[in-house]
């Protein structure tokens, strides 16, 4: 039995509920994190606690270890062979870098979107439908179920739901983001992990995501890499300022962008650097 | 940083519009956790397989090195037996090769004569022919021409060896006779022709890669102080592509040396030692093919005589490829 | 004093461009060599062998008498053995790309199964032959069967499979597999899910051109010592059999003997190359319609 499955299975009833940054459970809490790629010490000391039901964002100059991160809070980051870590990530009280703990388990409850949209060159319903197969739903109604359920969560299901049986790759860079995050939903994770999900998006396409990233918080705990200092302002609750390796700084959203803390935060957020 | 704040604020308008028409506060009736968890439980064999997979690709991954091993083992073996009746020394030095006698001797050297020859004829074909090709295809031919010869050119590469065996036999040979009538039916001179133009293609199309990868800077290094295409070519991207291009000889060679069908077919079966191209040679390759189809009895030293000389063919073309894969290594590094 | 001289100069030049032109055109026949020896290859087998085609031809067994002879018997044996070869090195060619692609740590084993592997390719076909005649004809007794032929022929061409699934599979990006590596896939889901379907194209090419290379193939089968004989039809891979390039090669052999063998072997070459050319036009659609963009 897999030892996330005793987690929380609340269904929160989200109403009037996420205006509340402060106070949500803790989902992830990182201690002591270091990470080498072969000799390049990539992370250092990280120490960083997020939320339930929350968007945070992270923010930094490029090569600042950002993606790294992320890649680590589903252990994507072992894709690279030379990769060690020190320290711990518990994922609901459970350290996530124990080797003994499944990844495939983790991942089931982690999803990922990535920067660049990357759809299975499968149909739409194949694409959707892939995550819950892979787990061993195959049931024809049930699947019909959640691919509706994914893209309307996705806000896409009225402009493909009439081409469900066409290949993804026909879809617009936009809809296929949209797409990828309908995929991550068909198995309902907890965590929804995005690494610059919208810098390969024209403007509209990334607001329209944006939009959607307000509504999936409402059930859905969000970690988000952007370039984008304004988006970070504008869709996340907290924000983690990452400088090389480090967390220079961690607050409330509103908090890091008015009355920094650090002098390097105020540096870079007001675009003296990177 | 203001003008971010003010995109926050419009946003959350928007935002709170469409909050009210969102699917997502339903209650829905499947609850995909619940069923990835409860189907996690009963999945242990598919764990199973995750686990054996590994040893399974291994498995299937180790046939091209048994094959590799089988190949060696069984050249060795039976050699090794053919050895203890037929000094190694005699079989290597020895001139005459009369397997099928009251009292047989088994001289390996005018099978390597008529290899070698036939080789040498085709390298003769081959080499300036192929190299030719592959100077015009890079140098001189524009796009379009390249793009419908290449395609020809690969026609050629792909007709099966005993096409060419037929065509050696049944046209180039009668050709040969017209204009020289001393030459035999069976010669070793229209197999190595023919073997030569089959091996066109592959000098062809290997040189030109060398020549290709060559980076036009160089060429237009040679071209800006006037040089003309020739001498650039010949002082400049033929230098600088030489590894490549002897590589793409040396896979020819080894080629024309495992080539079978073209020589067993028009090349006869005589294994008199001779230099004389307008009488027919014995391959090593035909050799083997004779022996074989003669329903050597297992066990009888002509039987084993097949697998001397077939160890001898791989020991000459294992040589070749290695050859040509350290001169391809060794001097890639140039640019 | 002027080091150059202007006149010498245009002297010279002008012949080396001669030079450069004469050789221009040198470089260009040569390169059309092969293709007139193609073109006279292909006339020559055409005008001596297509009058003999007809269904006769096509659907009757071997008989020495020229006029009734037909290939049945042959094209059936190739067919047998393309049976055997397609499954056979797909199986063991995939498998072979996907643990060196995907699942082999970078090292020494590794790079000793590709060198292996590289150096299996350019062993001579004949030597393939003895292999298959001291393992598969006696060591496993199946004697010169369809089986012996194709494994042996299967043998010969698994370089050229795990090469192109290789290629194949290195072709897929590495973005797809990360996408389902992040919905918590398993490798093996991933292989299985991911990555194959989207080599399958290019898989299905290179199996097509060993394929092609394989029943083309005459040398090893002449050392497991495949007659030509009036043998029965095949009717299982234990049975006999004769193939299209053995029955060109008795009959190129025997065209001293009757002249009329010579003109039977000629339209069993266009009957082979018609099927190479299949093969080969099967191969590119396959290759032009899949072409994936990612
Ligand atoms: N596969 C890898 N192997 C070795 N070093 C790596 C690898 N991936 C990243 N790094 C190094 O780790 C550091 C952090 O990289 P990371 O990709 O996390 O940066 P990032 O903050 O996401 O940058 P960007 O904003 O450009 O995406 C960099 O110095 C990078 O060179
Ligand atoms: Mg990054």
């Amino acid at each position: 039995m897999s030892p996330l499955n005793d987690g929380k299975k609340v269904k929160v009833d989200v109403k009037g509920n996420n205006d509340s940054p402060i106070g949500n459970e803790i989902v992830y809490d990182t201690n002591d994190l270091n990470l080498w790629y072969g000799q390049t010490h990539a992370l250092k000391d990280i120490n960083l606690s997020i939320h339930e039901k929350e968007v945070t964002a992270i923010i930094g100059p490029s090569g600042c270890g950002k993606s790294t991160y992320i890649k680590t809070l589903n252990r994507m980051v072992e894709l690279v062979p030379s990769v060690r870590t020190t320290g711990t990530i518990t994922y609901k009280g459970k350290n996530i870098l124990d080797k003994s703990f499944k990844v495939e388990d983790l991942r089931t409850h982690v999803g990922m979107v990535f920067q660049k949209p990357n759809p299975f060159p499968k149909s739409i319903y194949d694409n959707i439908t892939y995550g819950p197969k892979i787990h061993g739903i195959r049931n024809k109604k049930v699947l019909d179920e959640i691919v509706e359920k994914s893209l309307r969560g996705a806000s896409i299901w009225d402009e493909v739901k009439d081409r469900l049986n066409e290949n993804a790759y026909g879809l617009s860079g936009g809809q296929q983001q949209r797409l990828c995050i309908a995929r991550c939903l068909a198995i309902e994770p907890n965590v929804i992990l995005m690494d610059e999900p919208t810098s390969a998006l024209d403007p509209k396409s990334t607001l329209r995501i944006e939009e959607l990233m307000q509504e999936l918080k409402k059930e859905y705990s969000i970690i988000i890499v952007t370039h984008n200092m304004q988006q970070a302002a504008r869709i996340s609750d907290k924000t983690a300022f990452f400088l090389n390796g480090e967390v220079v700084e961690f607050n409330d959203t509103n908090k890091l962008f008015t009355t920094p803390e650090d002098k390097r935060t105020e540096d870079y957020i007001s675009g003296r650097f990177g | 940083m203001l003008s971010s704040c003010c995109d926050f604020y419009t946003l959350k308008g928007v935002l709170h519009k469409m909050a009210t028409n969102s699917d997502l506060n339903k209650k829905n009736a499947v609850n995909v956790r619940d069923m990835i968890a409860e189907k996690k439980k009963k999945r242990n064999f598919s764990n199973v397989t995750e686990k054996m997979i590994p040893t399974i690709l291994i498995i299937i991954a180790s046939i091209s090195i048994l094959t590799t091993v089988g190949i060696i083992y069984t050249l060795l073996a039976e050699s090794i037996e053919f050895f203890k009746i037929v000094p190694i020394w005699e079989f290597f030095t020895g001139t005459v090769l009369k397997p099928l006698s009251q009292n047989p001797e088994f001289g390996i050297l005018p099978l390597i004569t008529g290899t070698v020859i036939s080789s040498i004829i085709a390298m003769l074909v081959a080499g300036p022919i192929g190299l030719m090709s592959a100077i015009y295809l890079s140098e001189y031919a524009s796009d379009k021409v390249r793009r419908t010869i290449k395609p020809l050119l690969e026609i050629l590469a792909g007709i099966p060896t005993i096409v060419y065996g037929f065509f050696a036999f049944t046209f180039v040979t009668p050709v040969i006779r017209s204009i020289f009538p001393a030459v035999e039916a069976t010669n070793i001179l229209s197999p190595g022709i023919v073997m030569g133009v089959m091996i066109i293609p592959m000098i062809a199309s290997l040189s030109e890669d060398a020549m290709t990868a060559v980076p036009n800077s160089m060429r237009e290094g040679a071209l800006a102080l006037g040089a003309t295409k020739l001498e650039t070519t010949f002082r400049v991207v033929i230098p600088a592509a030489l590894s490549g291009i002897i590589s793409s000889f040396v896979l020819g060679i080894s080629r024309a040396i495992g080539e079978t069908m073209i020589v067993t077919i028009a090349s006869g079966s005589s294994k008199n030692f001779t230099f004389d191209i307008t009488q027919s040679m014995q391959t090593m390759t035909a050799y083997i093919v004779e022996v074989s189809g003669g329903d050597a009895p297992a066990g009888s030293t002509i039987y084993y005589s097949l697998y001397a000389v077939a160890l001898t063919l791989f020991v000459f073309t294992l040589i070749m490829n290695l050859l040509a894969r350290y001169v391809s290594r060794k001097f890639r590094e140039e640019y | 004093m002027k080091y150059i001289d202007d006149v010498q100069v245009q002297k010279r030049m002008s012949s080396r461009v001669t030079k450069n032109n004469v050789l221009k055109n040198l470089f260009l026949a040569a390169t059309l060599f092969g293709l007139v020896v193609l073109a006279i290859l292909l006339i020559r087998v055409i005008s001596q062998g297509a009058a003999w085609i007809d269904w006769n031809f096509l659907t009757g067994r071997l008989s020495t008498n020229a006029d009734r002879a037909g290939i049945m018997g042959a094209i059936l044996g190739t067919s047998w053995l393309m049976l055997i070869v397609i499954p056979v090195t797909i199986f063991i060619g995939v498998g072979t790309a996907i643990y060196l692609e995907l699942y082999a740590k970078k090292g020494k084993f590794q790079s000793f199964v590709a060198t292996n592997i590289s150096n299996l390719a350019g062993v001579p076909s004949i030597v393939y032959g003895l292999l298959g005649l001291t393992i598969f004809v006696r060591a496993m007794d199946f004697g010169n069967a369809i089986i012996a032929g194709g494994l042996t022929l299967s043998l010969l061409v698994l370089p050229i499979v795990i090469v192109a699934a290789q290629e194949a599979i290195r072709a897929v990006p590495q973005h797809l597999s990360e996408a389902s590596y992040g919905m918590g896939a398993t490798k093996w889901q991933t292989v299985k899910g991911i990555i194959l379907p989207a080599a399958i194209p290019g898989i299905l090419t290179g199996s097509i051109l060993a394929l092609s290379r394989a029943i083309g193939e005459t040398a090893p089968l002449t050392v497991l010592g495949i007659p030509a004989l009036l043998i029965p039809f095949p009717g299982n891979i234990f049975d006999t059999f004769t193939a299209l390039p053995m029955q060109i090669y008795y009959w190129t052999l025997d065209s001293s003997l009757v002249q009329e063998y010579a003109y039977l072997a000629a339209a069993t070459i266009i009957v082979l190359l018609v099927l190479l050319f299949l093969l080969n036009s099967i191969a590119i659609i396959i290759r032009n319609k899949f072409q994936q963009r990612y």
